[in-house]
């Protein structure tokens, strides 16, 4: 029994720490798939973040937090679309700068605003997302394992965890069942054959970026939301490069990229849980060995070694007509 | 790489634009000043003040703008090969390894100039050799780059503190960080240079001889790009790759040897911080300098003469900063983060925002100075 318990209990801290990796990796998927390189997913999470927390904070209203938070993140990504679809500029350049506005942008709006230092007011529980207990949550509770994994793994997540965890397959839908999916694709694999259909290639981009925009101001407001009570300085503490790393490791397909973050989580969830404590069998594991795995893990993978991940071809080329 | 913009003069292909971009750049910055509500002018002459007002604060500058040469001049050798090194951060975290065991071992044994050459090769050998892995991989495995130096990055920051902790503490120490160098592991400070010139400055000032090191490096890297068979190589592959294989250029070789020297030039900025101020390797000593290359590289247009310039320009954000944070409490050190952001985007993802403006200026003024028989793929 209290196997189990342990087992649930790191299982649950895994969903924790996937879902910001989670919707942030999905919000890379869009914007790749389309051709449109991002690095500065972790830039627009926190601003997101920054955002969300700061009018939760005003409005005392987690849903216009929800809202000021994903509108920011699309303005971030606008940014980012201007310089490398319209202007044609290096995407990974305006990835950079977009991580650095965010990081200065979130500290020194929120110490004139809030003058904490950095952080945003403490939110009360209304204006959080709140755990949400599903149906017989709590009479299942005793029943062994079944009702364990119910009540203790399923409910009791907030409102955003269930809704990153159902957009891996909506994603999945977009991409590979709507039209609008197979032309984002079309577009990242081959822009000219889109445009000599005639549709925009800039449009196509644009729209593919604004879905990136509002799946990072989720994860932003999930951070400041839901899993802490607002704005801590620099709280995405490098997840957007994970994010980044986990949807390399899934080669830019939806499903693997859930399991890619949950592996992730998983170790993350286990270098807290270890701390200094030692494995069997591998004696003790230094902490910076695990917090290093995914990055470890994701070189492998682009070298070749574990299958190879191979790019939406069009990734990182601006389209020019003339070519 | 065939450019949709027509060509412009020179002077202001590499003089106003560059301007243009960093003015507005500014202007942004100035925005965000008034958005705490400060005034931006106030702000920028406090700024200006702190930086150049006093010998201090110039040392200061130049000790800043010492690690932003290094950095700037590992980014623009390995832009010039068409390459992306974001790694530079990394790359000179780890060269603080090379540089410890160096002054650690011989700190007692042999004077400074005997270590410091040793400590220079030692952190070049360390910062290249990190960056050697996402160099092989991208020649050999097509992996890219920008994501392999990015997770490089995190993996020497893990190593570090490892390192740190867990190696180089010393015995009954809290802090992480290796013991304080002994006279033979510190580097002379250059104070008194600034002195002759009648400017005051307290013997604290970090400035240190490692600047001088930082200009030779950004002649040598001139050389190196325009002067030599292999920067030669370099900007071809740069220019176009498989003009570049056709002329039976090794791919291989010219990125890993690339990659190598951008490496070995991020892995000597080390030296600054902890052989010329600090004296010990501390955690996290690199503060982000590595990035701060980026923008450098970006806005020197990868060229030494306008990296030098650019690393200053930023060496008195650095320095300018904190005295700003001092003045205007709504103001902390982190506005040059997002001063350093916009530079990154007007003079890197939009330096061409501009462009057809000026053209247009240019093209109604003169036409034959813009080759108007060049601009037909332009769409303004």
């Amino acid at each position: 029994m209290e196997f189990i318990d342990a087992l649930i209990n790191i299982l649950n801290s895994t969903i924790r720490v996937s879902v910001p990796l989670l919707l942030a990796c999905l919000a890379g998927l869009y914007s790749e798939r389309a051709g449109v390189f991002d690095i500065g997913l972790e830039g627009k999470m926190l601003a997101g973040a920054f955002a969300g927390a700061a009018a939760a904070a005003v409005f005392a209203s987690a849903w216009i937090g929800l809202l000021v938070a994903v509108l920011v993140s699309i303005g971030m990504a606008l940014v980012h679309g201007f310089a490398s679809i319209t202007h044609r500029g290096n995407q990974i350049v305006s990835g950079v700068a977009i991580n650095f506005i965010a990081a200065g942008s979130t500290i020194i709006l929120g110490q004139a605003w809030f003058q904490q230092g950095g952080r945003t007011p403490s939110l009360p529980p209304e204006a959080r997302f709140g755990a949400i207990n599903l149906p017989g949550a709590d009479a299942l509770r005793d029943v062994p394992v079944i009702g364990q994994l119910y009540s203790g793994l399923l409910s009791g997540h907030s409102l955003l965890t269930y809704v990153a965890f159902l957009a891996v397959p909506f994603t999945w839908w977009v991409l590979f069942r709507t039209r609008f999916g197979l032309r984002l694709r079309a577009v990242g694999e081959n822009p000219a054959a889109v445009d000599t259909a005639g549709i925009s290639v800039a449009w196509l981009r644009y729209r593919a970026v604004i879905c990136t925009g509002i799946l990072t101001g989720l994860a932003g407001s999930y951070m400041a939301l839901a899993q802490n009570a607002g704005f801590v300085k620099d709280m995405t503490a490098g997840r957007g490069y994970i994010a980044l790393a986990a949807l390399i490791f899934a080669k830019w397909k939806p499903v693997p990229a859930m399991f890619a973050c949950l592996l992730f989580g998983f170790l993350d969830a286990l270098s807290i849980r270890l701390q200094g404590s030692p494995l069997p069998v591998i004696g003790k594991v230094p902490v910076q060995l695990m917090q290093a795995l995914p990055y470890v893990l994701t070189v492998i993978l682009l070298a070749g070694f574990i299958g190879k991940a191979i790019p939406p071809r069009a990734g990182g080329v601006p389209y020019v007509k003339e070519r | 790489m065939s450019t949709p913009y027509a060509k412009l003069p020179a002077w202001a292909d590499y003089g106003l634009i560059p301007l243009i971009n960093l003015l507005v750049a500014f202007a942004v910055a100035g925005l965000v000043v008034l958005l705490v509500g400060e005034n931006p002018l106030r702000a920028a002459v406090i700024l200006v003040e702190g930086a150049f007002g006093s010998g201090q604060g110039l040392a200061y500058t130049l000790y800043y703008a010492t690690n932003f040469i290094f950095t700037g001049l590992a980014v623009a050798v390995a832009f010039h090969c068409g390459l992306f090194n974001i790694g530079g951060e990394g790359q000179a975290y780890i060269a603080g390894l090379g540089i410890a065991i160096v002054a650690l071992s011989f700190d007692s044994i042999l004077p400074w100039w005997l270590t410091f050459p040793l400590a220079i090769l030692a952190s070049a050998l360390m910062g290249a050799l990190w960056a050697l892995i996402p160099a092989y991989l991208q020649a050999k495995r097509g992996s890219h780059i920008v994501i392999t130096t990015i997770m490089f990055n995190f993996i020497a920051a893990s190593v570090m503190v490892y390192m740190l902790v867990n190696v180089l503490k010393p015995a009954g120490s809290m802090a992480p960080q290796t013991r304080q160098f002994l006279e033979g592991g510190q580097l002379p400070k250059l104070g008194w240079l600034l002195a002759e010139f009648g400017l005051k400055v307290r013997p604290s000032a970090p400035l240190n001889i490692s600047f001088l090191l930082a200009l030779v490096m950004a002649f040598l890297v001139w050389v190196l790009i325009w002067r030599t068979k292999l920067g030669y190589k370099i900007r071809t592959f740069g220019f176009s790759s498989k003009a570049a294989r056709y002329a039976g250029i090794s791919e291989t070789r010219i990125i890993i040897v690339t990659m190598l020297i951008s490496g070995a030039l991020a892995g000597m900025m080390a030296l600054n911080p902890i052989m010329g101020d600090q004296h010990n390797v501390p955690l996290d000593f690199v503060g982000g300098a590595g990035f701060v290359g980026i923008a450098v590289a970006l806005m020197g247009r990868s060229h030494p003469a306008g990296i030098v310039p650019a690393a200053i320009l930023f060496g008195m954000l650095y320095q300018g900063g904190a005295e700003l944070a001092f003045e205007m409490p709504n103001i902390s050190r982190d506005m040059i983060v997002i001063i350093q952001g916009l530079v990154i985007l007007f003079a890197g993802a939009l330096e061409n925002m501009f462009r057809p403006t000026i053209q247009g200026i240019f093209a109604s003024f003169s036409p034959r100075s813009v080759g108007i028989s060049a601009t037909k793929g332009e769409r303004a």
